[in-house]
């Protein structure tokens, strides 16, 4: 594209359907403590 | 109204965020401008608007671009409601204890009143660091295999004895369970020896290193319990501890206040100092000389487009570091169900005051009403817990239609509680500074991301995000 250049290819609907086994980190949203609000976060699938 | 784009300028270039996909775009000038009226179905009215100021063929060039990205569900794409994989309650996966509820510090923003968190300064037994971890085990469901504790306070060195316990308790329980625990520590350095350091590396423990970046930060702010200043003593340890794990499973942060607002400088001189996984947090306060304002928000920003330029600048020269903000994995991210659930606080994350008591995360210790049971008991308090767990942020009203809900979750509980005293009621100045945050980190994996694929690599294949020590 030309105008435009899409940096990433996004899995955030498609993890409606197959997330929430709940085996990532712990993430802390005041960031106070692991300094690792959800947004930094990997999944660890 | 639900927003589902976000659009931003940063440090000179403009970027598109597709908030129900998570796609990330970089744009030029013109498609930042025709995003200002392009809703998916209105091409002649964008055409109207654009007229005479770029010629034709440009606009419906983007217009086109634009209409392949909807096709490929990267403009505009679908809301997202809670999904099936998000379960009603709560299964427990981690737990801070503290372990000492006193420091040998006295912190000048501690929240948590020079580490007694508004009781009496004690520490927590061997028994009852054990009773948590069983209290984990009974309440994390039949099929999790990881688990984090954290060892907290106050300033947790002070109490190794119980720290030493349940470290050999988890690990006989590993074996048993088959399951496997990340255990942590948070500590501020004055005590960490070299008999310390030996038994945190022999047992695996991943460190949190607490300074404040320059001397004079570190020394105004983080003074001893006899008011003496502490960056030689802690940065000398601190230095000794992360030669010898050869600088794997450490990471240092710091707290910014309102007499440092050029924190860029603290950043630099962690590094400088010979650290370099990083972080660096705005200090939560209601009021008083250190707390942060509204009106100190313009010159944040500022100072947080500093830090990318000072980020990527050190990349460019071969002697980058890690910052914890700019993190991300674009492509890899959490699920919709973890972005949901947050830091998971009273219901799948509790802290374990030194008698055992429950509470939502070792902010709420010490808030009686937010007491929820004890490692005994269990999680009495059934509704508080549901209640955390429904606080999400299609939930908060103030969440629901805002563009950076699936990046910071809603926030801090703790801080909405400590300002509003209600969970469901955003922090203000927190929401600003977590969406300034988040657009310097879009930016970050941007350019990243555009240097591989300069190199030849293909969008979705790489991950700009480093991993996590």
């Amino acid at each position: 594209m030309k105008h435009i250049k899409t940096v990433n290819k996004p899995n955030l609907q498609q993890s409606l359907k197959t997330g929430g086994c709940g085996e990532c980190q712990a993430s802390c949203q005041s960031a106070c403590k692991t300094s690792c609000t959800v947004g930094n976060q990997t999944c660890e699938k | 109204m639900k927003a589902k784009i976000h659009k931003f300028e940063q440090n000179g270039s403009y970027m598109l965020l597709d908030i129900n996909s998570g796609a990330v775009h970089v744009i030029d000038k013109l498609a930042y401008e025709i995003m200002d009226y392009f809703d998916g179905t209105n091409d002649a009215a964008v055409l109207g608007q654009m007229a005479g100021r770029y010629p034709r063929g440009e606009v419906e060039e983007v217009l086109s671009e634009l209409h392949a990205l909807m096709d490929e569900h990267q403009l505009f794409a679908s809301d997202i409601d809670v999904p099936p994989t998000f379960r009603q309650q709560g299964l427990v996966k981690s737990l801070c204890l503290m372990v000492a509820q006193d420091c040998n510090m006295r912190c000048k923003y501690c929240f948590g009143d020079g580490g007694s968190y508004g009781q009496e300064r004690a520490v927590m037994s061997p028994e009852v660091g054990k009773g948590a971890i069983d209290f984990l085990l009974s309440n994390c469901g039949p099929f999790r295999k990881h688990f984090e504790v954290d060892f907290f306070g106050g300033e947790p060195l002070m109490n190794m004895q119980t720290v030493q316990a349940v470290t050999e308790y988890a690990r006989r329980m590993e074996k048993e369970r088959k399951v496997h625990f990340k255990l942590t520590m948070t500590t501020n350095g004055l005590l960490l020896d070299d008999e310390k350091i030996k038994w945190l590396n022999d047992n695996h423990i991943s460190v949190v290193l607490s300074t404040d970046g320059r001397r004079e930060t570190h020394d105004r702010m983080r003074p001893d319990a006899g008011g003496q200043g502490t960056y030689d003593r802690v940065m000398r340890n601190f230095k000794k501890f992360v030669d010898s794990r050869k600088g794997e499973a450490y990471y240092m942060r710091g707290t910014y206040t309102r007499e440092n607002l050029d924190f860029t400088e603290d950043v630099l001189a962690m590094q400088d100092a010979g650290f370099d996984v990083l972080s660096m947090e705005p200090v939560v306060l209601k009021d008083g000389p250190l707390a942060l304002r509204e009106a100190d928000l313009p010159r944040i920003y500022e100072e947080y487009d500093r830090l990318v330029d000072a980020y990527l600048q050190r990349h460019r020269e071969g002697k980058g570091f890690f910052f914890f903000h700019f993190n991300m994995d674009l492509s890899n991210g959490p699920c919709v169900a973890k972005r949901l659930s947050g830091c998971g606080s009273g219901h799948e994350y509790f802290a374990i005051a030194e008698n055992g008591d429950i509470y939502p995360c070792h902010q709420f210790v010490g808030r009686e009403q937010y007491l929820m049971g004890n490692i005994y008991e269990g999680v009495t308090n059934r509704k508080l817990s549901r209640y955390f767990r429904e606080s999400h942020v299609l939930n908060k009203e103030k969440c629901r239609g805002c563009w950076v809900r699936f990046f910071c979750s809603g926030g801090c509980h703790a801080n909405d509680d400590l300002f509003h005293g209600d969970i469901r009621k955003p922090y203000e100045l927190g929401c600003e500074l977590q969406k300034k945050r988040l657009e310097c980190a879009l930016y970050v994996q941007a350019v990243l991301a555009l240097e591989k694929m300069e190199q030849g690599e293909k969008v979705g294949e790489f991950t700009t995000a480093e991993s996590i020590h």
